[in-house]
């Protein structure tokens, strides 16, 4: 073998072991079935919308609006005579539609009498993510092309309306219910856009404190290793539950401190992206003090189980060096439910991601104020109750582990993996030392 | 009172036994070697009574308290300084010490602790450098000094001058050697023979994980007819 074949297969040996292979193996797993149920959420998106339509004027012009309406979308209600707006919403609601939109009577009359046509919108809107809101935008493109087919029947017959109506001869009336709550004159997009800082700056708030804070908690422990003060800590008078309480809360203090001077930048960032027209405590979309409380609550919880997970896993940690490679599984875990919830209300998502988010733990304080906004007080309280007992049974795994010889010796169940890749390898680095 | 008493001690590690039914006894006020080869064991009986390991079955006392169950009480006499052991790197030498001493006394108590752990380390003006800076023998000289400033019951060194220079193994020697006048029993191991040799009132020689032999230096020199104790292991294990 070659001088070059030598030092190359001495390197794979090196850095191929299973704390490096196992967590990207996983994680490509994962990314695929994400790739995979996400590619499914993108293609629903792209389908036709649902909408409903009441045509209460039976004119040419509320024809033409009826007629690219039918072309664009999936039309599941559209009455012959007048209708109920609460009985035909709730009918689009059951079929999964996006809008009812109803031309009102005297739609073509304001056109020819230089007045603008009105279609009044009922949007049903299904979550704030930024997916959630394109079946709205396709009913507003479509509305748009409505405009465009009106204004060419008015040019093409020479209708004597004013130029500014024959530009643009129609405008909408919205109106948005979104969990069980009418909001006028607002549409979706607007309301997803005033939640983006909700969507946006939230998860990221919480992904970095989880990184920063996890980081600290099992680079910590990888260097106790390395450093052998573990040992002599261990011999100390001073009881194990103190060892970890200790590394726990001074990591999240680390965490804190170092997760609050990034967002003092991403929070002037974001600022540039805000509007401050709309208010949205003006449609009642605001916290109050029990709401705060619960949210706070959701992340001390949620910031409890996430070190104590990085505990268990710092305790895997042999050096500085593994304990990079172990913070793979828990940016991961944080990185997960940060794009979830960017792109999509956990209402909304599949059924399948819906158990993923809840179960990852990061995922609850991430989704707290958005759902709060809306009075969704079960799905914080079950995440807060759900986060209580994961971090119980971390803080159990740990203080197990503290109280046995897993943290010095390392566990011995890795020994078939070890096992199959010297078998792959030639032996390697991968027989234990006592 | 026997200050260490190890009884039919086993050790496995998944389908490894590491100790396979050692027995010693250390006195009060004497200093103990375990000698053997790397792999014999000695590391794995000094973390047993040092309550880091588990045991599969046997028993270990110090001072009349068993390490697993009253796990708590033997931490309080004992102190452990693991082979080729580190400090906190971004404390100073002193700041090391105060950490360490916290935990053994409040208010004026810990001030002499500091200053014997000081004293006991010989670092002059460097005792205020951070621990990153320091050389091997220097780190060394400060965790005996971390180790022997409690004034333990029991102190157990785990190859304490393994990688040392001559001078600072010396230095380090004569440390040892101080502390049992200050009635510390001393349970240390180590693969150098003349080391243990020159240091210990009794030995115990220790292979795959057994006690083999047992006596001070002079007794076993004589019981095997050989010059050193390199002489009586090999005559020993063979």
């Amino acid at each position: 073998m070659s001088d070059l074949g030598n030092i190359l297969k001495k390197e794979v040996r090196e850095l191929l072991t299973p704390a490096t292979i196992i967590p990207v193996i996983v994680m490509a797993f994962v990314f695929g079935g994400m790739g995979h149920m996400i590619g499914g959420v993108i293609e629903e998106a792209k389908e036709k919308p649902v909408i409903g339509i009441i045509d209460e004027d039976n004119s040419i012009l509320s024809g033409i609006v009826t007629g690219v309406l039918n072309h664009g979308a999936e039309v599941v209600y559209s009455p012959t005579d007048g209708a109920d707006i609460p009985e035909a919403l709730e009918h689009v609601e059951e079929e999964g539609g996006a809008a009812l939109l109803v031309i009102p009577p005297d739609f073509s009359e304001n056109i020819y009498e230089n007045r603008h046509g009105v279609v009044r919108i009922h949007w049903i809107m299904k979550g704030a993510g930024m997916m959630d809101s394109i079946p709205s935008q396709v009913v507003d493109a479509l509305v748009q092309v409505v405009n465009q087919e009106i204004s060419r029947t008015l040019v093409g017959e020479d209708s004597p309306v004013n130029p500014d109506v024959a530009v643009s001869p129609i405008t909408k009336s919205e109106t948005t219910v979104f969990k069980g709550r009418e909001m006028e004159g607002i549409s979706p997009g607007t309301i997803s856009g005033m939640l983006s800082s909700q969507s946006i700056t939230i998860p990221i708030i919480m992904m970095l404190i989880i990184m920063m804070a996890g980081g600290t908690v099992i680079t910590s422990m990888g260097m106790e290793k390395e450093n052998k003060t573990l040992e002599t800590l261990l011999t100390l008078p001073v009881k194990r539950n103190s060892i970890v309480i200790g590394k726990i809360v001074g990591s999240a203090i680390v965490g804190l401190v170092m997760a609050a001077i990034y967002m003092v930048g991403f929070g002037y960032y974001m600022q540039s992206f805000q509007s401050a027209e709309i208010n949205l405590a003006d449609f009642g979309l605001a916290l109050g003090p029990q709401d705060y409380l619960l949210v706070g609550l959701s992340l001390f919880v949620t910031l409890l189980a996430g070190l104590s997970l990085c505990m268990v896993l710092g305790t895997f940690a042999k050096n500085y060096k593994s304990a990079q490679t172990l913070m793979l599984p828990v940016t991961f875990l944080a990185v997960i439910p940060m794009f979830l919830i960017m792109f999509k209300d956990f209402d909304t998502l599949p059924a399948v991601l819906r158990i993923i988010l809840f179960a990852i733990p990061f995922s609850h304080p991430m989704m707290a104020i958005r759902t709060l906004m809306f009075d969704d007080y079960l799905l914080v309280l079950s995440g807060i109750a759900y986060v209580v007992i994961f971090a119980a049974i971390m803080v159990a795994v740990v203080a197990w582990i503290f109280r046995t010889d897993r943290l010095l010796t390392g566990g011995t169940r890795t020994r078939g993996i070890s096992k199959f890749l010297r078998g792959f390898l030639g032996r390697g680095p991968f027989h234990r030392r006592l | 009172m026997l200050a260490v008493e190890v009884k039919d001690l086993v050790k496995d590690f998944g389908s490894i036994r590491a100790v396979d039914g050692a027995s010693f006894d250390v006195h009060e006020g004497e200093i103990f070697g375990l000698i053997g080869p790397n792999g014999a064991g000695k590391t794995t009986i000094l973390r047993i009574v040092s309550t880091l390991l588990q045991i599969n079955s046997g028993s270990v006392k110090v001072l009349g308290h068993d390490v697993v169950k009253e796990a708590d009480q033997v931490r309080r006499l004992i102190s452990y300084l693991p082979e080729d052991a580190g400090a906190y790197k971004n404390l100073t030498g002193r700041a090391y010490l105060e950490f360490i001493a916290r935990f053994f006394g409040g208010g004026n108590e810990i001030k002499k602790i500091i200053e014997r752990g000081v004293e006991i380390a010989n670092l002059g003006e460097r005792i205020d450098d951070r621990v990153d800076t320091y050389s091997k023998g220097m780190t060394r000289r400060l965790l005996v000094g971390r180790a022997l400033m409690t004034e333990p019951k029991l102190a157990i060194l785990d190859e304490p001058t393994s990688g040392l220079d001559v001078t600072n193994a010396r230095e380090i020697r004569e440390i040892i050697k101080k502390s049992v006048k200050r009635e510390t029993t001393v349970l240390l191991s180590s693969h150098n023979m003349l080391e243990v040799e020159f240091l210990c009132e009794r030995i115990a020689l220790i292979n795959r994980g057994g006690i083999v032999e047992e006596g001070n230096a002079p007794e076993l020199k004589k019981r095997y007819r050989a010059d050193n104790l390199e002489e009586v292991f090999v005559k020993v294990v063979s």
